[in-house]
């Protein structure tokens, strides 16, 4: 394994360096790769969950029921590295009600929109088909962005996370303290600590296999084709021409996200097609990486920490003039 | 702003099967088509209302702890040497002390709050500029034996020369101590911490030197607190114009720091703070002045990181301060591009 430290790389802006393996270090790296999810075609079977969690020989989450949908596993986490988001939502009736599957694609059973109180179940759940309206479901699997600029690399004081040649941010357990820097640092609330133990963990994209020349468990399982892996480069193009197709399609709301090199994480080694708002699927719509105003920080910190000398002084010298005056 | 996104707006599900979104909520969402058009839309979607960032799963008696360990100990150090240099050495002595258990205390939090004690040598396996707990670590590392040094020399008497040497690297390094833990903090995705990031570095060394003028009010004798009642008003007066302009700063989520917990502690800070100075002025006539006064300092410092430790837990987990700073961000972006473009489109027509 080849271990380098994390360069800076949040704190020279934005500026979408193409190659962060060659950037922090790594000699000749093979092209950067990444995951394009396609939640258009997503059906949420769950088998990249499953997938993951067997190769990667994850905990169980314990067996509880969320009252969130379809949902039960509620959200990315140390033990839980692919999420499939399922949102239920009421839409005007005028919103598209099929989305086209890719050509050349198997189209599946279910498609991400029904119609309410059909045979998927709408009847079990209060969503509220008012006149006029009706009830759509959008399925996301989603899973760590393996940042260009990782804010969860910037901060971790062990040198534990680590960008490997493939472009991908790695935690390595052996190394990490537990320290749970990583945790609030990263903007899309991805990486976690296990509380047995404290260390942090998330995904690797699967760093065993690729290091083998396969491809990511979640991707093989993906029985849609809806997450891809490739080099980024050609997913981004892929993805850009499935974009407009949808478009052309006459569905206005879909749109690319994490995929623009110029974004507030220098663009995610893994990004979606999503059909909505990314805070809908619990995304945040503008993730920054903290580290691009730690020069600034650090700035107001010097700041801070001279003033508080100069106030010592201040009084001191204040004091000293009072004496000398009653001498 | 515009209506658009109202950060104020309380957040609602888009999934009609969400926990605490009221039905009225779906309905003024933006989904319905007709009413689309004629309101702005007031609410924002998330995911059945989880959080979008996690909240560090630090313990708030380790972190907060830390926090306002730390500030004592670095503005210690400082008030030390001042002390020492206008001959009250007994004041100094006394704050040496402080700054080395303070320093002592703080590490062990931070190793508490590691779970595995032996993991705590992996801190000091690189030196990471951009992560500021491994600057902190390293300056802790040179920090501490300073504080050590200092204190050891002023209890014993022995190797002062040595021992002055340490008081003032000790001051030196005191300043960085203190402030250092505030980039810590808002190096994160932690909306009320990164939101102040430009604020809350004042705002941590107003409080640490409050706490340490306290610990020097309370510890030294009556006629050598002069200094210590001047930098109590000074750290006190710093902090609240700190504190002032963070609340400015971040807006929508500021409400974090006036509600609940934090709310609770920040006002009881406050109220701390302004009796301890207050309190202080009697510090020359009485003895008992000093102590009461130089506890109530410690204490409202102490309340201070508490209340901020709060605010950025409140703040991270709810989704609404993540989605609104963003969405204003990003209206704010697409404003200037409408007015370069406008400009650009004026340009040409002429
Ligand atoms: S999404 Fe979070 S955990 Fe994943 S690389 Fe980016 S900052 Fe790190
Ligand atoms: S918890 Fe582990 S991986 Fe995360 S910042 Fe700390 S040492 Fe690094």
């Amino acid at each position: 394994m080849t271990e380098t430290h994390g360069g800076p790389s949040g704190e020279r802006g934005t500026a979408g360096r193409p190659d962060p393996a060659a950037d922090t270090g790594h000699p000749e790296p093979p092209p950067r790769v990444g995951f394009f999810t396609d939640t258009s075609v997503c059906i949420g079977c769950k088998a990249c969950e499953v997938a993951c969690k067997e190769w990667n020989a994850l905990p169980a989450d314990g067996f509880s029921l969320s009252a969130m949908s379809y949902d039960n596993t509620e959200g990315l986490g140390a033990s839980t590295w692919r999420h499939v988001a399922f949102v239920e939502q009421t839409v005007p009736d005028t919103a598209p009600t099929a989305v086209p599957s890719p050509e050349g694609r198997t189209e599946l059973g279910l498609s991400p929109v029904e119609r309410a109180g059909g045979s998927a179940g709408g009847e079990q759940t209060e969503a509220e088909e008012t006149p006029g309206s009706k009830i759509r479901w959008l399925m996301s699997s989603d899973v760590c962005k393996h940042c260009t600029h990782a804010a969860c690399l910037d901060v971790c004081p062990t040198g534990a996370l680590f960008r490997t040649e493939f472009g991908t941010v790695v935690v390595q357990d052996d190394i990490c303290n537990g320290c749970g820097y990583c945790v609030p640092a990263c903007p899309y609330g991805v990486i976690e600590q296990r509380p047995d133990d404290g260390r942090a963990f998330k995904c690797t994209m699967c760093y065993d296999r690729l290091g083998a020349g396969m491809e990511p468990a979640c991707a093989k399982a993906c029985p849609t084709e809806s997450i891809q892996f490739g080099p980024l480069d050609e997913l981004r193009e892929r993805a850009a021409l499935r974009v407009d197709a949808l478009h052309e399609a006459g569905v206005p709301d879909a749109r690319l996200y994490g995929h623009d090199p110029d974004d507030g994480v220098g663009g995610d080694g893994a990004f979606f097609l999503l059909l909505d708002e990314p805070e809908v699927y619990g995304l945040p719509p503008d993730p920054q990486v903290p580290t691009r105003d730690l020069g600034r920080m650090w700035r107001h910190a010097a700041g801070a920490g001279l003033a508080l000398a100069g106030a010592v002084a201040a009084a001191t010298a204040t004091l000293a003039a009072a004496r000398k005056g009653r001498a | 702003m515009t209506g658009e996104t109202d950060p104020s707006a309380p957040v609602h599900d888009s999934g009609p099967t969400g926990r605490d979104a009221a039905p009225e909520a779906h309905r003024t969402g933006r989904r319905r088509r007709g009413e689309q058009l004629m309101v702005p839309r007031a609410t924002f979607d998330s995911y059945y209302g989880r959080p979008i960032i996690k909240a560090p799963a630090w313990e708030a008696r380790d972190i907060a702890g830390y926090f306002f360990l730390g500030g004592l100990a670095g503005a210690g150090s400082v008030l030390a040497a001042a002390h020492q240099a206008t001959g009250a050495p007994r004041t100094a002595t006394a704050l040496k002390i402080t700054s080395l258990g303070s320093v002592g205390l703080a590490t062990a939090a931070l190793i508490h709050d590691l779970g595995v004690p032996s993991r705590f040598t992996h801190m000091l396996r690189v030196i990471k500029p951009t992560s500021p707990m491994s600057v902190g670590s390293w300056l802790l590392a040179v920090y501490g034996p300073l504080a050590g040094a200092a204190a050891a020399s002023a209890l014993s008497g022995r190797a002062r020369r040595a021992g002055a040497a340490a008081t003032a690297a000790a001051a030196v390094l005191g300043p960085a101590v203190a402030t250092y833990t505030a980039v810590l903090a808002a190096d994160t995705a932690v909306p009320a911490w990164h939101g102040a990031h430009r604020e809350l570095p004042y705002v941590f060394a107003g409080s640490a030197l409050t706490a340490a003028s306290g610990a020097a009010l309370a510890l030294g004798p009556r006629r050598e607190t002069g200094a210590a009642r001047l930098t109590a008003l000074l750290g006190a007066a710093g902090e609240a114009a700190a504190d002032h302009a963070m609340r400015q700063r971040l807006g929508t989520v500021a409400s974090t720091l006036r509600e609940g917990r934090a709310g609770r502690l920040l006002r009881t800070a406050r109220a701390l703070t302004a009796g301890g100075v207050a309190l202080g002025l009697w510090s020359g006539r009485s003895r008992a002045a000093g102590v009461l006064a130089g506890t109530a300092l410690l204490a409202g410092s102490a309340c201070t990181r508490f209340g901020v430790f709060a605010a950025g837990i409140a703040s991270a987990e709810d989704p609404a301060h993540t989605v609104g700073p963003q969405r204003a961000r990003m209206a704010e972006r697409a404003r200037m591009a409408e007015r370069a473009q406008a400009a650009e489109r004026a340009s040409e027509a002429d």
